[in-house]
Formats: structure tokens, sequence, C-alpha cells
């Protein structure tokens, strides 16, 4: 091993413990039954099962669940049909700002975000009466409009790698696009679809200065629960609620991951040709 | 001579049909991003230039066409006013643009060696190895921020190490101070920068750099010549993914940051939150706004770029 290939290696390893010993900290913190982090009291459940009987906790998990599975679901069909609007749909009068559009929510700060959603909702509700409170509905359309731009960004880069031939040749056998789109583009970009929805899930499940702002008195969402708690300091119970939430998203990844890299070996056994 | 206009035509002329569901798949996801994404900007603008009351909501109307109305045009420049009176409001932007600017410096530094490296590894490696970058994006930023406090506390884990090991007396202060705030960032934005680099390293023609190395340049020289300048535009996209978002953050310096570090994510969320002075907020919103708009632009230059 040269010396830059050392460099390189030592940069990695540092680099991974980096990012991994926290959370593995965190997990291990978990399980420890004094509740002053440099003391090891042995292992212990007490905090899961502390967990499990708090109410305020799981409403507000529960509560997170559905605007992350609701707003992921339109976020789909919204930036699927913005990925096709963007790479399928050749020239039209505004491509440029809709460009924009689709960029600008990836890096927007979220107070930024935040903030001018609720200023619209307030001048909504004195204009026309709705929204008539805050809450659940408009925390969700709040991360449709972010996480719309995550899966438009994803399925975008599907289509442009795409081989285009199959629909070409659909639109010559004289398939109309509404029809070629659903035969032969979405089956072909299902995949990406799939990743755009567990992405605006978890973005969702995630958030917390975009829900502040738009959430009215009644509704707290997880994140929001979790902050006004960590903000005073750290509390074990959080560290296992964090525990189970990290292990949920990571198996769940792995495996996923693993699907999308067995299907890619597939494809690529069966047609070596194919890029 | 055979008539081959026939069903090619079709597709020019658009039937109706064809023509409806164009509009639909472009006017729809653009109609929700105009009301629900440029529209609130016009509306911060607007509520900037208005005055706080303490009313529901809390701040005057911009316009006003009733009858004993003496102007029907109600706009202040007071909180863009304000905000450059007070030391608090330029101390915030200073400290997020240098904490920011700094840490998308750091993240550049740690993120590229690694980039550079899952790059030149072999695919099964790589694979590996990217996942792992991206696998903590998946996961909670809350919480991989809030992993960070159980170890920089004062009864934290790397205090606990210290004092164990015999290497410090008392408790170091770690949690709470600017430099945690540092960590914080890099430790949640260098996966951004790894991304974008990975994307320009991984697409590299290595023949130039083997060219300059059989020429005679040095490793160094091979790296400063041929490999930094052909990553540029993954460095810029990175670097923008990092220094867009961090600029104005407001969970990093909330939960790690002590009461100086003051950054504008954070003040205007005070402003907002605390105070409930929303004409104010929405001024220090739309500043905010205008420092960001070259970076926005160079950002999305980059990504016109890659297409």
């Amino acid at each position: 091993m040269n010396r830059s290939s050392r460099f390189i290696f030592s940069a990695l390893c540092f680099g991974f413990a980096f990012l991994y010993l926290p959370i593995l900290m965190l997990i291990l913190l978990s399980f420890n039954d004094s509740s002053i982090a440099t003391v090891w009291g042995g292992f212990s459940l007490r905090w899961y099962s502390a967990l499990m009987s708090n109410e305020q906790i799981i409403n507000a998990a529960l509560l997170s669940l559905k605007i992350a599975a609701v707003s992921a679901t339109f976020a789909t069909i919204l930036g699927t049909m913005a990925g096709l609007a963007l790479t399928q749909m050749g020239r039209y009068r505004g491509r440029l700002i809709f460009t924009g559009l689709i960029a600008a929510p990836l890096v927007m700060p979220e107070v930024i975000t935040g903030l001018s959603l609720l200023l619209l909702f307030v001048s909504l509700q004195e204009l026309i009466g709705w929204p008539l409170s805050r809450g659940a509905s408009t925390i969700t359309i709040a991360h449709i409009t972010f996480s719309m731009a995550y899966v438009a960004v994803i399925v975008q880069s599907r289509l442009a790698n795409m081989d285009q031939s199959l629909e070409e040749a659909a639109m010559d056998l004289g398939g109309r696009p509404m029809q070629v789109a659903f035969d032969i583009t979405l089956p072909l970009i299902a995949p990406s679809m799939i990743s755009g929805w567990l992405l605006a899930f978890t973005l969702s499940l995630d958030d917390l200065v975009i829900a502040s702002f738009t959430s009215g008195a009644g509704a707290s969402t997880l994140p929001m629960m979790i902050f006004s708690k960590i903000k005073l300091g750290v509390t074990p119970d959080i560290n296992a609620l964090a525990s189970i939430i990290i292990g949920t998203v990571t198996v769940g990844i792995v495996i996923a991951s693993w699907i999308i890299l067995r299907n890619d070996g597939n494809r690529a056994t069966q047609s070596p040709s194919d890029p | 001579m055979k008539d081959i206009s026939g069903p090619k035509a079709t597709r020019y002329s658009q039937p109706l049909g064809d023509k409806l569901w164009r509009n639909f798949v472009i006017g729809l996801p653009y109609l929700w991003l105009f009301l629900f994404f440029l529209v609130p900007f016009g509306i911060v603008f607007k509520i900037s230039l208005a005055d706080p009351i303490v009313a529901k909501p809390p701040f005057t109307a911009l316009f006003d066409f009733g009858a004993n109305a003496k102007n029907w045009l109600h706009a202040t420049f007071d909180n863009y006013l304000f905000l450059t009176e007070d030391n608090l409001y330029w101390i915030s932007y200073f400290n997020s643009i240098k904490i920011a600017g700094i840490s998308t410096l750091l993240c550049l530094l740690l993120g590229y060696p690694m980039a550079y490296g899952i790059a030149r590894s072999t695919p099964t490696v790589r694979n590996v190895l990217l996942m792992l970058v991206i696998l903590p994006f998946w996961t909670s930023f809350l919480l991989r921020v809030y992993a960070w406090m159980g170890l920089l506390g004062k009864n934290g884990v790397v205090n606990g190490l210290l004092s164990y090991t015999g290497l410090i007396d008392a408790p170091l202060e770690m949690l709470y101070t600017n430099g945690a705030v540092y960590l914080g960032i890099v430790y949640t934005y260098v996966p951004f920068m790894i991304l974008p680099l990975y994307a320009t390293l991984e697409k590299m023609d290595l023949d130039l750099q083997d060219a300059a190395a059989d020429l005679g340049a040095k490793p160094w020289q091979v790296f400063v010549d041929t490999t930094l300048p052909l990553s540029m535009p993954g460095i810029i996209a990175g670097s923008m993914l990092v220094f867009i978002p961090a600029l104005g953050e407001f969970v990093i310096p909330a939960l790690l940051g002590g009461i100086d570090s003051l950054m504008i994510g954070r003040t205007l969320y005070d402003e907002f939150f605390v105070n409930r002075d929303w004409p104010l907020a929405s001024a220090v919103a739309t500043v905010l706004l205008f420092i960001l708009v070259i970076p926005i632009m160079l950002f999305q230059r980059s990504q016109q770029e890659k297409k």
C-alpha cells in the first residue's frame, strides 16, 4: 500500500467511525439501567417499557406515521408527474421556472419554508376561510410540498438514464401518450417511485421545523414531542425511542436495497449488454 | 408513392385527449409548487412590510380599501431598519455565514478523500460503502443531533472516558459551545458532500491521471492539476448542498449551541415563536433569502450542467 492509498484508507476508516460511533453509543446507552450516561448500571429494558406506557409519545408517533403515509403517497404522485413533465414533455412555457421550483425546495432552509407556508395558511384562512384550523392537514400539505421535489429528482434521474426505445415503439404503434405512460413508462420507473415514496415517508417522519411552523395548538408530531423533551437535556427514554426508530429504519433500508441490488443483479445476468 | 406520414402525423396533430393529458401532467405539480412554494414567498415579503399588532393575525393589513382609510397602502420599512439597528441580527447573520462556511470547508476536507476512496474501490465494496454513506441520511436528523448531546455533555461519554483514563480532572465544557455546533453540522451534512463528489469522481476518465503520472508528475501534482479541477462540479454541488441549509440551520444551534451561538435560523425561530413578532420574522427571512440567492443560483447551474 503506497502513501496516498494509506491516507485514503485511514480517511475512510475515520469518516465511517465518525458517522457511526455516536449512533452505536446512543443505542448502547438505551440499554443502560442507570440514568447517568457515564455509569453502567447493567443491561436493562426498563426505558423501553417506560416508553410503551407513555401514551403521549404513542399518540404523537401514530399522528406522525399517519401524516407521513398520506404525504408520501401524494408526494409520489405529484413528484412522478413533475419528473415526467421535466423529461418527457419537450418544451413548454415556464419550463425554466418549473425546473427552479423543483430544485429550490431541496436546499431551502427549513425555517424559511416553514414560515412562508404558515403565513400562506393564515392569509388563506382570512381570504377564503380555509384552512379552518392548523394541524394534521396543514402539516401534510407542507410535507407534500417539500418531499415531492425529492421524488421528482429521483424519478427524473431514472427517466433521464432510461432507454426510450420502448416508449417510442409504443408511440409508433399508435399508443396514446397517456396509455404509453401507464403501460410502459410507469412500470419501468416503479422502483424509483418506491424509493421516492420511502424517502418522502422518512423525510416527513423526521421533520421538526416545518411541522412546528405549520401545526396548530392541537397537533404535536413525534419530532415536536422529542424536541420539547431533549431541549432540556438527555433523557434515557428518548434514547430508547431513538434506538427503536433508528433500528426500524436501518432494517427497512437494508432490506429495500438488498431487493433492489438483487433485481439489478438478475437483470444484469439476463442481458449482459444492457447498461 | 406510399403515404408514410399516416400514423406519425397523429403524434403532432395531438388529439384533445393527448393535450389534456399533457396539460394535466405538467399543470398539476406546477400549480401545486406555484401555490405552496412560490406564492408563500410573496406573502412573507408582504408581511415583512407590515406593522406588528396584538391581534389575530398579529400584523396590520398591507392594503386597506375601507371607506375611512387614509391611504390604501400601508407599507413600512421599519422592520428592515430595525434589523440594521440591532446588533443581534448583524451578529446572527455574520455568525451563520461564518459557521456554515467553515463547516462546508470541513465537510469538503473530510468528504473528498472518502468520496475518492469509494469511487476507486471494487464494485462490491463500493456498493457497501455507498450504502453506509446513504444510511445515516435516512435515519432521523433530529436523533443524530441528539446522539451528540449524550456524547458531549458534562456527564457524557467523552468526558467519562477522559476522566476514566485520567487525562482530565474536571469535565470539559463541550456541549452548548460553538465547537459542538461545527461538529453537529459536519456530522449531519457530510453525506450531502460525499454523494455529489462521488458521482463526479466515479465518472472521471482515469487516462488523464495515468498520462500525467507517466509524464513524471508526482501524485500530488496529478491530483492538483487533473483530479481536482475535473471534480469541480461535484465540489460546487456538494458545497452548496451543505452551505445553503446549514446557513439557515435551527435544530443544531438550538440543541448543541450555547446562548452565544447565535445563528439566523434560531433568531428567526425565536422571533416568531417567543416574541411573536411575525413581521420582523418575515423581514429576517426575506434578508436571509437574498443572501441565499447567489448560492442557490450556483447550485441550480451545477445541476443544469450535469445534464
